[in-house]
Parts: C-alpha cells; structure tokens; sequence
C-alpha cells in the first residue's frame, strides 16, 4: 500500500532576470497519518516553498514545479484548480507562520472561520457557528463565545495562533502543514501550542508536517526529521536517531549552535561559519563545502561532485562523501563531547 | 461615534467661518472697487455712491461680515441701506435665512441662483461619479489581476491618456462629433430629472462621460495599485488555502481591503466635485454652480464670488468628515473617539 503523503523529486524553480532560482531540488519523503514529520533549515533552504507546493499556492505564480505530490494516490500537481480548491482546507490544511498577517484585518474571527467551513459544506450560519465556537473552545481559547465575534488584531498574539489553528482544524483535515507555528510566540506559549497540535492529533489522527528552524520543536513533536540545505535533503531519519546519531556535518552544526542550559557558561556556543548559499548559485558539488568543517575527510573533491542521498543506517539517509564510519567517529569524538 | 461627529461639526462650522472671513478680507484686500463694477459704461459718482449705499459697501469690513454671517442665520433684506429701504419700501428684495447675499450683477438673491445651478451640479458630479467608480475601479481590477498581460497594458495605457488629456479638449471633442456631427446625442441642455427621467441622462451623457474619463484614469492606477499589494498579502494566500473560490478570493478578501483608500479618494473627489465642474459646465454651457463661479468672476460679482467659495469649501470640509466616519466602519482597526 502506497503511504498517505508521498512526494516525490519534487522541484520547485522560480525563472528569474538572474537566472533560475531552484528553490526546492529534487525532494522526496513519505508521510504516513497519524505521523509528524519536522523539516528543517535554515531560511531559505526551501522548507515554506515546500509546503506552498503540497499546498498548491504556487498556482498563478511564476513558479515551475515538477515531480509527484500523491496524497492518497492522487497527484496534486495534476489536478485542475477546481478540484485543488475542493482538496484545500478540507483535506488538507494550513497553519501559517505570522497569524497578524496571515489573517484578514477586515473580518472577525467568527467570519473567517465560519467561512473555512461553509466554503466546503452547505451548513446554516447557526449550526457553523457552533462548530466554530466549539472548536475555539478545544484549542484553549477562553469564552469562546464571546471572543469569536472579535478581530483579530483583538487577540493576543498566542490566542491569534490558536484561533489560526482552529481555522486549519476546523473542517479534520488529514493533512496538516504548520509553517513556524510557535517561531512569532512566547516559549511558554509554544509550549502549549505543540502539546495542543499534539494531542488534536492523536484525537484526529492526521498528518502532519512542521516545518521549523528550530530542533527542540521537533524533537518534541515529530516522529521524523528531515533537513534541508540549498533545497535538497541532507539529512532524512526517524527522530531518535537524528538526534542520537546525526550523520551530516551540517545537522552537526545545527545541534552544537543551540543554546543549552547545561552547557558550562564559558563555553562559546558554536555557529556555523558563513551565510546559507543564494539559490540562483549554489556552490557547485555539496552546496554546504564552503561552510563545511570537515570536508578535509572527504575522499573526493566535495566542490565539484554533488554528493547522493545514501542510506547510513536503517532508515536513515544523508548526503555526504565523508565515509559512514569516518562521519559515526568524527561524531562521537568532536561533536557529541560539546552538546 | 456621537460625539466624534459632534465635535467634527463643531470644527467643520468652525473652518467654513474662518475660510469665508479670509475670502472677505481678501477681496477687500484687493484694489478693485466692487461698486465701480455695478455701474456700466455712464458711471457718475453719483450712481457710484448710490450703489455703493444700497449694496452696503460704504460699511466697514467688519460690519459687511457681521452682516453677511447674520444673513446666514436669520436673513436679509436688500437693499442694504436703511435710508434706501425708507424711501423705495417697494424695492426691498427680502432674502430668508440662509441668505448668501445679493448678486448686483444679475439683480437678484444668491440663494435663487444657486438654487437653480445646484440641481445641474449635482446631476452632472453625481452621474460622472457612478460612471467613473465602475470604469475606475472595474478597470483597476481587471489590471491588478492581469499584471503585465496586454489587458494591464490596455487599461492603464488608456488610464494614461485618459490623465494627460485635459478635460476642455475631451468636452470639445465629444461635443463635436457624437452630439453635433454625428447626432448620436442632443447637445446637451439640461433638462431637469423631474420632467423626464431619459432625457435628463440623455443631454448629461456627455458631460458625465468627459469628466469620468479624466477621474476613472486615476480610479484605474489607485485601484490597480492597492489591489495588487492586497493579493500579495498574507491574508489572500490564508483565503486560497482555505478552498475560498477564485471570485470570493477577489472580491471579499481582495476588494475589501482596498475600499479603505478608494472610499477616501472617492468621497474627497465628489466633496470636490459637489461645488461644481467649472471647465465641463464652461465647455457644455450647463449653468452650474462652476459655471455661475467663472460668470461671477468675470463680472467681479464679489458677494457671489464670497457664496460660491464658502459653499464648495463647506461641500470639501463635509466630505472629509463624511471620510472619516466611513473610516470608522470599513475598518474595525479603527475607533472613532
């Protein structure tokens, strides 16, 4: 049986004056229901064009895609628009980054809502607008009757997030895209966020994908990893081993730049050197050899091969040309000892 | 919202009075003698005094204010002299409140003036206004969605035309061939909408088309120009992820969002516009309050000068107020206190 979500080399170019923008290149993944699966990077490593894609909002756009997107064997980059729209905010459904921005300043909470559902469902105004009070109430958001009838520039910017999430969940989507759900929120406000996202999960049963630049969201919600640099996947495993045996210098970098508490004070945290890669440019071989401490190790010349997505372990795959062995030894000697 | 409006009115009252006292002193700031104006070509002093006397201009300035502000309130008679009134009693012109004065040059009250000229400018602002709002707006729309297609091109090259070219010469044009050469429709006349409905269009298609035509070009660049900021938003994709159809994306989550500023522009140009089109009423030969205006400044008819400017500017202070208020319920961000 075919998995639930499953992309396929999907690539995502955007033509421009300068040359082709290739914003995602040739990414696979499967996604079962039920499941979590983090994707991160840093900015502009392709993660919100990825999702835009899933999503098809890049219709009407100067962009190219070409691949697969199969959700429930159905080819999303091949559906007409008709049919797309049918398929957006029913079956699958989104959580954007900036729910200020992301939400309209015109109509009230209430409005916006009730629309997600009577877009998809010929229901009276009244019985809509108890299934969105009742869902504004299951997400955390006090007096839900009352409150529904506000703006959004009336909430706070944690119960803006909750309201935009109850948008997304409204209609038991079971696809679920959050793009940086928790990046504009207090830390105590995104702790409750993602206990909320897990546990309409576990009630639903849906899919979802998190998108994020931040580890600690995902080792707390997903049940995969995914990294990307320069708009391909680097790095690709369940998340006990991603976080247990990293296997890409740059993942290695992600990890030893995070602040710790633990961590002695005197001890400088570790940045990555230099800037991620414009995408019209990419460096040629691995597009991380510029920033790479460890090329040096590599048997061959990492600028100028591109180096295959190989499977490291069971169910664990990375793009290098440092040698397994070499990469689980460098690991344990040079990273694990400053995390 | 009550008080908010109280206190508007209050400051709209306040700025007609200041503009109508500057607009006195101005005109008595002038060198030109307006009572030398009242008396043609055998002028002798004695007729110049004498129409200097009955039109009050012998008074000083503060009292000719005084008393066209007092006029405003509980009304006039003329002449404004009360030697005058004793001795013809069958010469007083009484003016009720409002008065706006008497013009020396047509013989008779302001108000019956504009009470005629009124209806044409409100016919001509009003029917141009609803013409150019669709093309404008429809047109700026029809760009925004179709940026740097031919149709973008077509409508904002015409938008450009539509700028550039001055509204005396579209009004002479269309004046020209549809209605004079061609015959396709009357010259235009003014026939009041009361007597007939079809024919009052008729004889105002024109005028309206040539005034739409230089305010739709700049409908169509503010309406293209917000709307395409508007798709781009955050919330337009939020729309499209949530299934929304094509239209309703466009036009309850796109067009709401530009009302804000065209509901501004748009009641600032028919504020504007209320107190006349002095060049398509010039052009058209409709006698409305522009064309009364230009009339009056060529005949140095100063009391009709003063009326004339105090009523646009009321019409231009109102519709601000009016903008304002509306911004209170387009935009829910807004609070009006």
């Amino acid at each position: 049986m075919s998995p639930f979500l499953r992309v396929n080399n999907l690539k995502v170019h955007f033509p421009t004056d300068d040359g082709v923008v290739r914003a995602v290149d040739g990414l696979t993944f499967d996604l079962e229901k039920g499941k979590t699966l983090g994707i991160v990077g840093e900015s502009g490593s392709g993660k919100s064009v990825t999702s835009l894609a899933i999503m098809g909002l890049h219709r009407g756009s100067r962009a190219k895609l070409s691949g697969e997107v199969l959700l429930d064997d159905q080819d999303l980059l091949e559906i007409s628009d008709e049919e797309l729209r049918g398929l957006r905010g029913r079956k699958m459904a989104m959580i954007f980054q900036d729910p200020l921005s992301a939400m309209h300043p015109y109509y009230t909470i209430g409005q916006q809502l009730t629309e997600a559902i009577q877009v998809h469902e010929k229901v009276a105004k009244k019985v809509a607008r108890t299934k969105v009070i009742d869902m504004l109430g299951r997400v955390g958001i006090p007096n839900p009757n009352k409150r529904i009838d506000q703006y959004p520039h009336e909430f706070s910017g944690g119960m803006r997030q909750r309201a935009m999430i109850a948008m997304a969940l409204i209609n038991d989507p079971e696809l679920l895209i959050a793009d940086e759900p928790t990046t504009a929120l207090d830390v105590t406000v995104q702790a409750q966020i993602l206990d909320l996202m897990r546990d309409l999960q576990s009630e639903f049963g849906s899919a979802i994908i998190m998108i994020t630049h931040d580890l600690g969201v995902v080792a707390e919600i997903a049940d995969d990893v995914l990294v990307m640099y320069g708009g391909k996947c680097i790095e690709y495993a369940e998340v006990d081993s991603a976080f247990h045996q990293p296997d890409h210098p740059y993942t290695w970098g992600l990890l030893t730049s995070m602040p710790r508490l633990d961590r002695l004070k005197q001890d400088r945290l570790l940045p990555i050197a230099g800037n991620p890669p414009s995408l019209i440019n990419l460096p040629p071989g691995c597009a991380f050899h510029p920033r790479c401490a460890f090329r040096e190790f590599a048997p061959c010349a990492c600028d100028e091969i591109v180096p295959d997505l190989l499977e490291s372990y069971p169910k664990h795959d990375s793009r290098c040309h440092i040698p397994v062995a070499k990469r689980a030894d460098l690991f344990a000697n040079v990273i694990a000892p400053r995390l | 919202m009550f008080w908010f409006t109280l206190r508007r009115l209050v400051s709209v009252v306040a700025m007609v009075f200041l503009i109508t006292a500057t607009t006195f002193a101005l005109f008595y700031a002038s060198p030109i003698d307006p009572a030398r104006y009242t008396c043609g070509k055998n002028c002798t002093p004695t007729i110049l005094e004498g129409n200097r006397k009955a039109l009050g201009y012998d008074k000083p300035v503060l009292v000719q204010y005084t008393n066209f502000i007092g006029g405003l309130f509980v009304g006039r008679d003329f002449p404004d002299n009360d030697e005058l009134k004793a001795q013809h009693p069958e010469q007083i012109v009484h003016c009720p409140a409002p008065c706006l004065g008497y013009s020396p040059s047509q013989h008779r009250t302001i108000n019956e003036m504009v009470g005629e000229a009124w209806p044409i400018s409100l016919s001509i602002a009003l029917g141009a206004f609803i013409l150019w709002m669709v093309v404008g707006v429809g047109g700026g729309i029809v760009a925004a969605l179709n940026k740097g297609k031919w149709q973008d091109r077509t409508i904002v090259g015409s938008a450009l035309v539509g700028f550039s070219l001055p509204t005396f010469f579209v009004g002479l044009v269309l004046l020209t061939f549809p209605a004079i050469k061609w015959g396709l429709v009357p010259i235009p006349n003014y026939v009041p909408f009361g007597t007939s409905p079809v024919k009052w269009a008729q004889n105002l298609i024109l005028p309206w088309i040539t005034l739409a035509f230089f305010f739709a070009a700049s409908y169509v660049r503010l309406t293209r120009a917000y709307m395409i900021e508007t798709m781009s938003e955050d919330y337009i994709r939020t729309a499209n992820a949530k299934g929304v159809a094509k239209w309703a994306v466009i036009f309850r989550h796109g067009l709401r969002a530009v009302l804000t500023p065209i509901v501004t522009a748009a009641g600032l140009d028919l504020g504007g516009l209320l107190g006349g089109a002095i060049i398509t009423e010039s052009v058209f030969s409709m006698h409305g309050l522009g064309y009364l205006a230009v009339h009056s400044v060529t005949t140095m008819d100063l009391p009709t000068i003063v009326a004339l400017v105090m009523i646009v500017s009321t019409f231009i202070v109102l519709a601000n107020m009016v903008v304002d208020i509306a911004y209170g319920f387009i935009d829910p961000r807004v609070k009006l206190s």
